[in-house]
């Protein structure tokens, strides 16, 4: 099955270790993803001023893309754009003045009134593919890992574009249970990591990482699995330093796709875990799940 | 922190434009703090989310600004989910810095992060943070 698949900047760039595996794994789980022409930056914020239409149109533009290339829907890796993009087509389908304003500014295109269905790479998994039979397609169960699930803001918040519930997510301990991990709760899984605030203050981003981190120590986890590049540097600078000037303990972080594709018994170089921080490779090797 | 309220402020041109900009209704709040209780960021905030709600009540404009809280909100929305009354309070603070970044007071100018800071920022925290920060 073909699906129309929007990247964004980051995945291109810095985040080839969320992106790679995620491709090479939904080949291999029979769908194709199909890179949307001539897509642009999301704006990664969606703008939360009343009279502020311009920052609406990137994000806008990228969905009458999808729609001009005959698609129904589109899945998203990045939590920054997925938030972007879900959020800029609810206020199409459900602001009729600033939908007429917005048509209107981009005459070239498609009139565009919030058809395209905006999907998260897990929301495939859960509802298009289903955990049994992702389970059932499992050649190297990730046995005994111990992994806590780290959602962070945007795939979440606010509720009207929550991928799953707002305070009590399970769907990635889901995907991770059918991958044959342990799952791990603990507290702070959808805490903020201090998100954009490392560009203005990058001295509070290690305090924001302690919090996160120790609590999945606590609870038992062994290593994160995130979703969002944001979050990844945020947390991954952040306990580098505090591995650095205070001796914390530090842990693996993982892309969830890249747990995907090692589950799903692709080739380790697919998932790019050189890219990661907190030396996942040594991890796995101890682990037997990397030769 | 001693503070001269009137009706000329209550009234006046600030919390007009932040209705305007927000399209929040700062009389929803009952100042409960759910907002403050739930905020990651409350501890580096000179002024707690709750606070800024009344302050922007009052029309504080000034001492809003000036303060740490609205450049340190990460737009998380934890207290939006949180807010038993349905305020979003993170177009509150999206407004409260639109007033004084569409006055070309940028908090931060691409100037002042390092060149290997750059290089390394994933393009979502670079696009992000000058979209808050700058005007």
């Amino acid at each position: 099955m073909q699906l129309a698949y929007y990247p964004g900047c980051t995945l291109k760039t810095k985040a080839r270790n969320l992106e790679e595996p995620a491709v090479a794994s939904l080949e291999a789980l029979g769908f194709r993803l199909e890179e949307i022409d001539r897509w642009n930056c999301c704006g990664a914020v969606y703008s939360l001023a009343d009279d502020d239409l311009i920052h609406q149109v990137a994000p806008v533009r990228n969905l009458i893309r999808v729609k001009e290339q005959g698609n129904d829907r589109v899945v998203i890796l990045c939590s920054f754009c997925l938030n972007a993009l879900k959020r800029a087509n609810l206020l199409m389908k459900g602001d009729a003045e600033k939908r007429d304003t917005l048509n209107r500014f981009m005459d070239e295109e498609l009139d565009y009134g919030g058809e395209v269905k905006v999907l998260h790479l897990l929301e495939v998994l859960r509802d298009e593919i289903g955990w049994e039979n992702l389970a059932a397609k499992v050649e190297q169960p990730l046995r005994g890992l111990k992994l806590a699930p780290y959602y962070g803001c945007t795939l979440l918040r606010p509720r009207e574009v929550a991928i799953d519930d707002v305070e009590n997510p399970t769907v990635l301990q889901e995907f991770l249970g059918a991958l044959g991990a342990t799952p791990v709760f603990f507290p702070e899984s959808t805490r903020c990591c201090g998100s954009y605030q490392v560009v203005s203050n990058p001295g509070d981003i290690p305090g924001y990482a302690r919090d996160i981190l120790s609590s999945a120590v606590m609870s038992g986890a062994e290593g994160l699995v995130l979703t969002c590049p944001l979050c990844d540097y945020d947390l991954g600078k952040g306990q580098d330093e505090l591995v650095k000037k205070e001796g914390f303990k530090g842990m693996p972080l993982f892309y969830f796709t890249q747990l995907l594709a090692l589950a799903l018994g692709l080739n380790p170089g697919v998932a790019h875990f050189e890219l990661n921080y907190g030396s996942p490779e040594a991890f796995l090797r101890e682990r037997g799940l990397l030769s | 922190m001693p503070v001269s309220v009137s009706r000329r402020r209550t009234d006046g041109e600030f919390v007009k434009k932040v209705r305007e900009l927000s399209g929040e209704n700062l009389q929803l709040c009952y100042q409960c703090g759910m907002c403050s209780g739930s905020c990651p960021a409350a501890s580096h905030m000179d002024f707690s989310p709750r606070q800024v709600i009344e302050m922007a009540r009052l029309g504080l404009h000034e001492e809003i600004v000036d303060s740490k809280t609205v450049w340190v909100c990460a737009t998380c929305l934890a207290c939006a989910v949180a807010c038993p009354r349905g305020f979003d309070l993170s177009r509150l603070m999206e407004a409260i810095r639109l007033l004084a970044l569409r006055k070309r007071a940028d908090h931060v100018r691409p100037e002042d992060i390092p060149v290997e800071d750059r290089e390394e920022l994933p393009q979502i925290a670079m696009v992000s943070g000058l979209r808050k920060f700058s005007g």
